[in-house]
């Protein structure tokens, strides 16, 4: 059982904090327990598919499939992060003002929202495929139903559980930061799973390392130990980094940074007339 | 005389560089009974090396190490291909994730 625990765990935390970044950042979203947990639905599903044709998908593109397949599903979380960054930047202010209400920009941003909520899907899928794979075989070496179920119970609430707890620690930031923490959060989270992509896509020679070894701090922090694994989710610590994922992870957040910018210039400029400030808002509330 | 024999030298030592450089240097681990053989497999520093890793187990394993920064799934009876470094000279760890107990193994590089 602690072989099951410990893998479960393991590829559980990495998904649990993803979605718990993502609980934080659709905070006030109506209806949103629902679409997380559709979203975690459809991960384990797809977790279930990808298991099932990881043959298939590792005799694609002569032999390099899974990296590739891998390094697709992290751009596409990526991809759908940084739309929703963008479009938060210029919309965060007017959602922290009607947390309670269902304002327009929850409306508007709902396409944007469900994105978000695709990469719980993603996210989970490709954590839970492996464990799928590892289940498979150990159901084949003769474990006991008792132990795996509780092996699995245990390393699932163990993963939920330090999820869960980033959670309640964000939900602390006061209202007037919260946005603009979250998406600090996710910039970074969309630059480690772009530098993770990277990888991928060096393991199989498909992209020049420009240098495989940048730094190396496994000794001091190894990316294997539990400290390790949740600064890789949070701001995408690697500890010893090919060149061009350093490369992937500052492009990702030069372009998101820019993208926000630009984003937020284009809708102030028009909407300042149309939003009065004095205008009797809704207090924030806690 | 010596002029010719220089200038042959110096062809066939062109010729051998560039057969080094085309062909990267391939290496082998298998995995059978959730363990790497070899568990100790040496490869050049400052080159990138090849390496084929066949699973002989009737189960999935996970070629994974956090030295060198490479985690692919190795399904049953199949092989993968995974390029690793140029390393700097050392001693780096690898380990099948799926059997961690067992599946231990050391990359020299020198």
């Amino acid at each position: 059982m602690p072989a099951v625990t410990l893998l479960v765990f393991r590829e559980v935390l990495e998904a649990a904090l993803i979605i718990s970044i993502i609980c934080a950042a659709t905070r006030g979203v109506p209806g949103r327990a629902g679409r997380v947990l559709g979203g975690i639905g459809l991960g384990v599903a797809g977790a279930l598919v990808v298991a099932l044709g990881a043959d298939f998908i590792a005799n694609l593109a002569s032999g390099a499939g899974q990296d590739i397949f891998n390094a697709a599903v992290l751009l596409l979380a990526v991809l759908m992060i940084g739309w929703h960054v963008i479009w938060m930047s210029s919309h965060g202010r007017e959602l922290a003002q009607h947390m309670t209400s269902v304002g327009s920009a929850v409306k508007q941003g709902s396409s944007s929202l469900n994105l978000l909520l695709t990469v719980v899907a993603l996210a989970v899928l490709r954590e839970g495929s492996e464990v799928v794979l590892f289940l498979f075989g150990m159901s084949a070496s003769g474990i006991s139903a008792a132990e795996m179920a509780g092996g699995i119970a245990l390393g699932i609430s163990g993963g939920a559980a330090l999820g869960f707890a980033l959670y309640l620690g964000l939900l602390r930031i006061p209202i007037s930061h919260f946005f603009t923490v979250t998406n600090i959060m996710l910039v970074l989270l969309a630059a480690g799973l772009a530098s993770t992509a990277a990888g991928y896509l060096v393991q199989s020679d498909l992209l020049p390392a420009m240098g495989s070894q940048i730094w190396d701090t496994s000794r001091l922090l190894s990316d294997d130990s539990a400290l390790g694994k949740t600064l890789g989710v949070l701001i995408g610590y690697k500890s010893a980094p090919a060149g061009i994922q350093i490369a992937f992870y500052l492009t990702t957040l030069a372009l998101l940074t820019a993208g926000m910018r630009w984003q937020q210039r284009r809708v102030l400029r028009p909407s300042r007339s149309s939003s009065v400030p004095g205008e009797t808002m809704p207090r924030p509330q806690h | 005389m010596r002029v010719s024999s220089l200038v042959a030298a110096t062809i066939a030592a062109t010729f051998v560089h560039a057969a080094i450089a085309a062909d990267m240097p391939e290496f082998s681990l298998v995995i059978k009974n959730h363990v790497y053989q070899p568990s100790e497999l040496k490869i050049p520093a400052g080159t990138k090396v090849k390496l084929h890793i066949t699973n002989e187990d009737a189960t999935a394993e996970e070629f994974e190490s956090t030295d060198f920064n490479r985690e692919s799934v190795v399904l049953p009876n199949r092989s993968i291909v995974v390029f690793i470094g140029p390393l700097r000279a050392g001693t780096y760890g690898f380990f099948g994730d799926f059997h961690r107990d067992t599946a231990q193994g050391r990359l020299i590089v020198e």
